[in-house]
């Protein structure tokens, strides 16, 4: 990673476009603007096509001889499997509504980045294969050649989105750049051009059941480790069971929630809650991944992974299965997870065994996100809470991309928030629900070696926060997705220091009273609660 | 440059049908073409949405813009987020009718800090709308033209139309509206950096196509003036499907808007003007959000070789007993 020029510099952007017109000019490989090539391993461990060692910057990018061919196909075949697909290749007005509305456009001012041109990037090719005026007139009719340097520049843009959709809440027919990514990628990935973030994640969830590669034993430790941390804090004993047979409800949460913080708070708080509600439930260390970097890879491979879910809720023999807080998670699935794996009919319609309610949205998949789990508990006075322990929080909330734009989730999230904290400020109108920012660095693109281009993603969001840090003092962004836990602390440290980034559950943990605690000193990140003294650390803690 | 090369197109129209008219190519002019771009618009038309019904919808992938059907006690925006047909009718005909998703449109400024703003920006909204609407009057009145007795709905229409009763022939509105919302759409391409930057050839054609159309219309109404009842017995017979060259001369101009309308309707199945029947079929509006609720199929759905729990437990069978998780095998 090169090193990072300052704020000032990195918010100096110019949205002049270049003299020359967009096919005559040459994509050029920034550093700090891409990810590292696919490494041959993970491409080999998921029969991959092309699995070899190549890098970005090589001139080779070691293609099979007929690559054009196999792209052209590939193309072909799914503009015959998808109607989005075929129909926003022809009726792109290019009217603009889309270009300012990119995060990556607004935070590099690259024309590339504007919705309406990385889509052109394909359309250009779609046009020259398969329409008449494409092949007669070329250039004129906005045609292009497919040429190993288009190759490349598919690749650099197509890995320069992140399939947030907020492109097609702007468009007046509904164009998603999303759909056109996804293609663009499965394309790629017909030659082995995948990003190694995506690759190698994918590849561990595979084999070892999550996106980190956690094996059983160690998922179960580091699942103990908050345990003591737990105990250390509320003096409670909490034990959740492991894979286990005959449990009502199967718990899937994206593995970042177990391993890095501030995820792990997060995951610390589904633990106290499940405890204090006495929730007869299981983890899986099979199905130890909800989210799903099949999804950034190609339609089969999401699936694949997708399928360990249902597959385990089915032997586990669960009624139904409960969601954790992640974004692309539950777009896969709200809207491909019951099309792929379903029916579930081995299941049974969810119904919250606190409150009795059925969940009659999920009727079908037979997955409650936990946000609708929570509310619900909230609304029927299940859970004691005292806000008050939060009073040091002054928050904000961040719509996730995918819970937003792929599922509606926008007043569940805001209705627990209000329950668990005093202070609450919404950031700007058209910066949340469904116009929401992305944090810069979804659908795979959270690595490090990006990190110009994911800052310069992340300014959108960043800027928001900002506003409301000056305005109101706030000094934590809340939000349900494990990528915005693991990125937006980078891009908010950067742009707008002083604000930190908290999953929805660990707020809710801090609040909860639960049964036979003892007084609390310190939150779920052994900091001193509001109104408590500095906590001595060479004190012992038990009471 | 694109600007240019649409421009000289549309001037190459408009010399062919002067000259046309000029060397008595008057049945070329007025019947093999019309009748050809009308069966062009119709059976390309026809064919371009037959080729995109041909490729189903895999998943159900609307784009949420609005609260989710969830618990009881949470308000569902019903419109914006629909589980159910009428829901999804409503979100198209705001869309379809009122342009609904360009009615959200912001302009974002960039000013020192870095400091981000959203502003308000219904220009595009607003003169699309316009140019949309005033164009669909201005097709409608013109059934006038193809009926022998003129629909008392199309003489409400046209009154409203020229309720300001301003010269005579009355004035119109909509033929001002469409004008001034080609000319703006046209000035945006050109003025607005970013928007050049994307513009093609086939972006500039069309307005240009359009605004030569409306021009012409205009100066045969309210200037030229044409032999207007030898129009209305030449466009009756056409429709009639017998036709009849006029027996007298209507004028030039006539001839240049009907080449430049017969032009309109042979390029637009295969140009981006396709978005009028795209627009009903795209999958992020058109889907109700029922992707938990009722099970989405897709036809083309095959089964997969995933790495089953049983391989699982076998790569780690003893790593997972040491730890005292269950498992199947012992």
């Amino acid at each position: 990673m090169a090193k990072l020029p300052k704020p000032e510099e990195l918010g100096k952007i110019d949205y002049t476009p270049p003299s020359t017109g967009w096919m005559d000019t040459p994509v050029e490989f920034k550093p700090g603007y891409f990810c590292n090539a696919a490494k041959e391993k993970n491409l080999a461990g998921l029969h991959m096509p092309n699995a070899r060692t190549w890098s970005v910057k090589d001139e080779d990018w070691k293609l099979p001889d007929n690559w054009k061919e196999i792209i052209m196909e590939g193309l072909r075949e799914r503009l015959e499997k998808y109607r989005s697909l075929r129909i926003f290749m022809d009726i792109c007005v290019r009217c603009g509504a889309c270009a300012d509305k990119c995060h990556f456009f607004i935070g590099t001012g690259d024309p590339k980045n504007m919705p309406v041109l990385r889509a052109e990037l394909l359309r250009s090719v779609y046009r020259k294969e398969y329409t008449t005026a494409g092949k007669i007139l070329g250039k004129f009719a906005g045609a292009r050649e497919m040429t190993i340097d288009v190759l490349k520049e598919w690749w650099y843009y197509f890995f320069q989105c992140t399939e947030c959709r907020r492109c097609s809440v702007f468009c007046p027919y509904g164009i998603d750049q999303a759909e056109i990514t996804i293609v663009g990628r499965e394309l790629l990935n017909l030659l082995g051009l995948n990003i190694d973030w995506i690759m190698g994640p994918a590849n561990a969830c595979y084999h070892k059941g999550n996106h980190l590669g956690i094996e059983p034993h160690t998922f179960k430790s580091s699942i103990e480790f908050f345990l003591d941390d737990i105990k250390t804090i509320t003096g409670i004993d909490i034990e959740p069971s492991f894979n286990r047979k005959g449990a009502e409800i199967l718990f899937v949460t994206p593995s970042g929630d177990v391993f890095a913080d501030p995820g792990t708070y997060t995951a610390m708080g589904y633990l106290m809650l499940f405890h204090e509600l006495g929730l007869d439930y299981t983890w899986s260390t099979y199905a130890s991944e909800g989210g799903n970097f099949g999804f950034f890879t190609n339609n089969e491979l999401a699936k694949k992974l997708n399928a360990k879910i249902y597959a385990e809720a089915k032997r586990l023999g669960v009624k139904w299965i409960l969601g954790g807080e992640c974004g692309h998670m539950w777009r896969v699935l709200s809207q491909y997870m019951d099309t792929w794996n379903g029916p579930a009919d081995f299941l049974e319609v969810p119904k919250s065994p606190i409150t009795g309610t059925v969940f009659e949205n999920a009727r079908s998949m037979k997955m409650v996100h936990i946000t609708e789990f929570t509310a619900d508990l909230m609304k029927h006075n299940k859970l004691k809470l005292d806000p008050s322990r939060n009073d040091d929080v002054r928050l904000t909330w961040h719509d996730s991309c995918n819970t937003a734009r792929g599922m509606g989730l926008l007043e569940e999230p805001r209705y627990i928030a209000k329950q668990v904290c005093n202070n609450f400020f919404e950031m700007p109108e058209n910066t949340i629900r469904e116009k929401t920012f992305c944090c810069g660095s979804g659908s795979g693109l959270n690595a490090s070696e990006n990190m110009d281009m994911r800052l310069k993603g992340g300014l959108p969001r960043a800027n928001a926060v900002k506003y409301v840090h000056e305005k109101h003092g706030v000094n934590t962004v809340g939000n349900v997705c494990a990528i915005d836990r693991a990125t937006l602390t980078t891009a908010i440290d950067y742009w707008s220091p002083g604000v930190r980034v908290s999953g929805l559950h660990e707020l809710v943990a801090n609040a909860l009273v639960m049964k036979g605690e003892k007084t609390r000193r310190t939150n779920l990140r052994f900091e001193p609660l509001p109104g408590v003294e500095q906590v001595d650390d060479d004190q012992p803690e038990e009471e | 440059m694109g600007a240019l090369l649409s421009f000289i197109g549309v001037l190459v129209l408009v010399l062919v049908a002067v000259i046309g008219a000029k060397a008595n190519m008057q049945f070329i002019l007025g019947v093999a073409v019309p009748y050809a771009a009308a069966a062009t618009f119709v059976i390309g038309l026809v064919m371009r949405v037959m080729k995109w019904a041909s490729s189903p919808v895999p998943f159900r992938i609307p784009t949420t813009c609005g609260q989710q059907k969830t618990l009881p006690w949470i308000k569902h925006d019903w419109v914006e987020n629909p589980t159910t047909i009428w829901g999804v009718l409503a979100r198209m005909f705001f869309e379809v009718f009122l342009f609904r998703s360009l009615f959200r449109n912001t302009k974002t400024e960039l000013h020192e800090g870095p400091k981000l703003v959203y502003g308000s920006a219904k220009w595009l909204w607003f003169f699309g709308l316009v140019f949309h609407w005033s164009f669909l009057v201005i097709a409608i009145r013109h059934l006038r033209f193809f009926s022998e007795q003129v629909p008392g709905l199309i003489q409400l229409l046209e009154s409203l139309d020229n309720f300001l009763q301003i010269g005579a022939p009355g004035l119109y509105l909509t033929d001002l509206a469409l004008i001034s919302a080609v000319t703006v759409l046209f000035l945006r391409r050109v003025v607005l950096p970013n928007i050049k930057y994307i513009s093609l050839p086939a972006d500039y054609f069309p307005l240009f196509l359009i605004g030569g159309i409306a021009v012409s219309g205009v100066l045969m109404r309210y200037f030229t003036k044409v032999h207007i009842v030898g129009v209305k017995q030449f466009t009756m017979s056409l429709v009639s499907l017998s036709p009849k060259l006029p027996q007298s001369e209507i004028g030039a101009i006539f001839w240049v808007h009907l080449l430049l309308v017969s032009a309109l309707f042979a390029y637009f199945p295969f140009s981006k003007l396709v978005h009028m029947a795209g627009v009903f079929m795209s999958p992020t509006r058109n889907l109700a959000s029922t992707g938990r609720i009722k099970r989405h199929i897709n036809p083309w759905n095959y089964p997969v070789k995933i790495h089953t729990y049983e391989e699982y437990e076998n790569d780690f069978r003893d790593k997972m007993k040491a730890a005292g998780l269950p498992v199947e095998k012992e």
